[in-house]
């Protein structure tokens, strides 16, 4: 499986709200961050949520982000990060 | 675009409570939930994903998912996901239920 996004790409989760289960938390939605590590291919939660457990593996990535983008009044030190495991269809790429 | 965010999804909220970081113990059904999960999980039954009954937990509805505790949370999506599954009918469920309850009647505590 080739991956579309390589360590210290900065990537963009989508800003998408859909109804049934997922694992991208709604906080960092619509965030950029950057790609710290490819964790390796898994099953998508969102089809093995619904009985699916023969899906296609995807890509998972780690994106760290900087505190203060993921929340307006954050107020610990500017320097603070949150890392979030994302799958990849979740995320798109942002021009450097 | 707050409106937009499920209930369960709620990591950041400014009202959450703080997470109690000190142990505590568990009720011996709690211990069972958790190995009923883990056998409907192995390799040999493969009846449940843990995927499965986290979206079952998140489609309890915020009032269900406020006033249910953890294992209570855990239960209750098994037990729908099983219905869905027809490993048994409500009919079994409610006749099984009621012979434990009479059961547990008879015995002193």
């Amino acid at each position: 499986m080739s991956n579309r996004f390589a360590i210290g790409d900065s990537v963009r989760v989508r800003t998408a709200f859909p109804a049934g289960h997922c694992r991208t938390p709604f906080y960092c939605r619509g965030k950029t961050g950057t790609v710290t590590r490819y964790c390796g291919d898994f099953r998508n939660p969102e089809e093995l949520a619904y009985g699916v457990y023969d899906g296609a593996r995807s890509a998972v990535y780690r994106v760290r982000f900087a505190q203060t983008d993921l929340w307006p009044d954050y107020d610990g030190p500017a320097h603070d990060k949150c890392d979030i495991e994302i799958y990849e269809h979740w995320l798109v790429g942002e021009d450097a | 675009m707050t409106d937009r965010r499920r209930h369960h999804d709620m990591g950041g909220l400014p009202d959450s409570e703080p997470v109690p970081t000190r142990e505590h113990l568990f009720e011996p059904w709690e211990k069972r939930v958790d190995a009923i999960k883990a056998l409907l999980s192995d390799d040999k039954r493969n009846l449940l994903t843990t995927d499965e009954m986290r979206r079952g937990i998140e489609d309890l509805g915020a009032d269900a998912y406020e006033r249910y505790n953890y294992y209570e949370r855990w239960i209750s999506s098994i037990t729908n996901t099983l219905l869905q599954k027809k490993v048994f009918t409500v009919d079994e469920l409610g006749r099984k239920m009621a012979e434990i309850e009479a059961r547990q009647e008879d015995k002193p505590l």
